[in-house]
């Protein structure tokens, strides 16, 4: 009788690290899903972004002889910015930060297109382009708000995988760190809130 | 161990002192419900109820929760940002049908934003909130009127929702009217056997049935038109996700 009990004791052990690991399994999964359709919000923004800006230039093009300069970079860079897809499965954080970096740029010379077109009057008592520009801002706006929602979604999954005993577990069922998105530069202000 | 417990709790503590940090850039949810707030006191009271009282209409009618917040500054975030954020935290709208409006005025910034509730941004779209910026809001907020333009806004920002979003009473209200011609059919059909029914008993019972349901539509409508009386009765829970346009003065 006394022979079972070793056994019985490891065979406890083992099912209850199987429970375990198969709990963090689970929680790794939801997790990843949260992050994925975290992800898809931001890239449904980008992407509207895009098809904005398209507008934005046939608009802009139709006004009298503007700044060729301002508007090929727009063109330029929203070219750049389309090449780099990224894939739900695959966001380490090199491939975030690429994304990041040429959305960065579009978004320069976005805001440097709509510097300048404050000069053209025609453009600014133009409706569709003010529009276009309202439209703009609040895509800006949910990138913005999606961008937030998938790095907590992503802070909650790293921090699974990566707190012990998790991060054996984890690197056995391949489950890797995702990249996030960092503040804009500036984005941090001295001024205070008043109500 | 005891040392383990201490840096647990060290660490409980610095992660809840630094998520209450931020929560206090948020005021809390007005306590009584209140639909229009003016945290900088740029409206008299008098102008605070009738402007309430024209949002709380709008509310009875429609459902859409349209909330006034006026502050003094948005410190270091973007006005539409904080809109969006300060709506999520009060959660202004109807859950389920997310039909939130806030409008947001920074005093000393001199910036103003409309953000609106998922379930609104296909009727008031960014472009939409932007012309009624420009149009309602600027021209009369740079004369220092600052009630006549949220007033005009408000106003607009009804006309505005209304193509899309339907409010419950008006729902129910139209409902006899799609129904009419089956209401008719149904009519006749119950007149026909009661007339085959009652050949061998002549001047029967038609009358008082018609009658009845004439009687049932009268109480209808008095019911909807009761539904207006009482105040604000709290946000819902509706969320925001970026959408609306911002503008300054």
């Amino acid at each position: 009788m006394k022979k079972f009990i070793p056994v019985g004791i490891l065979l406890l052990i083992l099912f209850m690290g199987g429970c375990y690991s198969c709990n963090t399994q689970r929680s790794l999964v939801n997790k990843d899903e949260a992050v994925k359709s975290a992800w898809a919000n931001v890239q449904t923004q980008y992407q509207r972004r895009a098809d904005l800006i398209d507008n934005l230039v046939a608009t802009v093009k139709g006004a009298a002889n503007f700044e060729k300069e301002t508007l090929t970079a727009v063109i330029e860079a929203r070219a750049s910015a389309s090449k780099i897809t990224m894939n739900a499965n695959d966001l380490t954080p090199e491939k975030l930060q690429q994304f990041q970096a040429s959305q960065g740029q579009l978004s320069q010379a976005l805001g440097r297109l709509m510097v300048v077109s404050e000069q053209y009057p025609e453009l600014k008592a133009n409706q569709n382009f003010l529009a276009l520009q309202d439209e703009i801002a609040g895509t800006e706006n949910r990138i913005a708000f999606s961008r937030t929602s998938f790095n907590d979604a992503v802070q909650a999954y790293n921090i699974t995988v990566r707190t012990f005993p998790n991060n054996i577990l984890s690197g056995m069922f391949g489950f890797q760190t995702k990249g996030m998105f960092e503040a804009e530069a500036g984005a941090q202000k001295a001024p205070k809130v008043q109500f | 161990m005891k040392a383990l417990q201490f840096l647990t709790l060290f660490f409980i503590c610095c992660f809840s002192i630094t998520t209450h940090a931020a929560d206090s850039d948020f005021p809390n949810p007005p306590n009584p419900p209140r639909l229009v707030n003016d945290f900088s006191s740029i409206l008299s009271d008098a102008e605070m109820q009738l402007l309430e009282d024209s949002v709380e209409a709008i509310e009875k009618r429609t459902s859409n929760q349209i909330t006034i917040v006026i502050i003094k500054s948005t410190g270091p975030y973007e006005i539409a940002d904080y809109a969006t954020q300060l709506g999520n935290k009060w959660g202004v709208g109807v859950k389920g049908r997310e039909n939130g409006i806030l409008l947001l005025v920074a005093i000393e910034d001199r910036k103003i934003t409309i953000a609106t509730g998922r379930g609104l941004e296909g009727a008031l779209t960014d472009a939409m909130c932007g012309r009624i910026i420009r149009n309602e809001i600027k021209p009369a907020f740079k004369q220092g009127q600052y009630l006549d333009g949220l007033l005009q806004a408000v106003s607009a920002l009804d006309l505005a929702t209304r193509g899309e979003y339907k409010g419950i009473d008006k729902r129910e209200a139209e409902k006899p009217r799609g129904f009419s011609i089956g209401l008719i059919l149904f009519i006749l059909l119950i007149i026909f056997i009661l007339s085959k029914g009652n050949n061998n008993n002549r001047g029967g019972g038609i009358t008082p049935f018609l009658g009845g349901m004439l009687l049932g539509g009268g109480f209808g409508g008095g019911s909807n038109n009761n539904s207006d009386s009482g105040g604000f009765g709290g946000f819902g829970g509706g969320s925001f996700g970026g959408g609306g346009a911002s503008g300054s003065w």
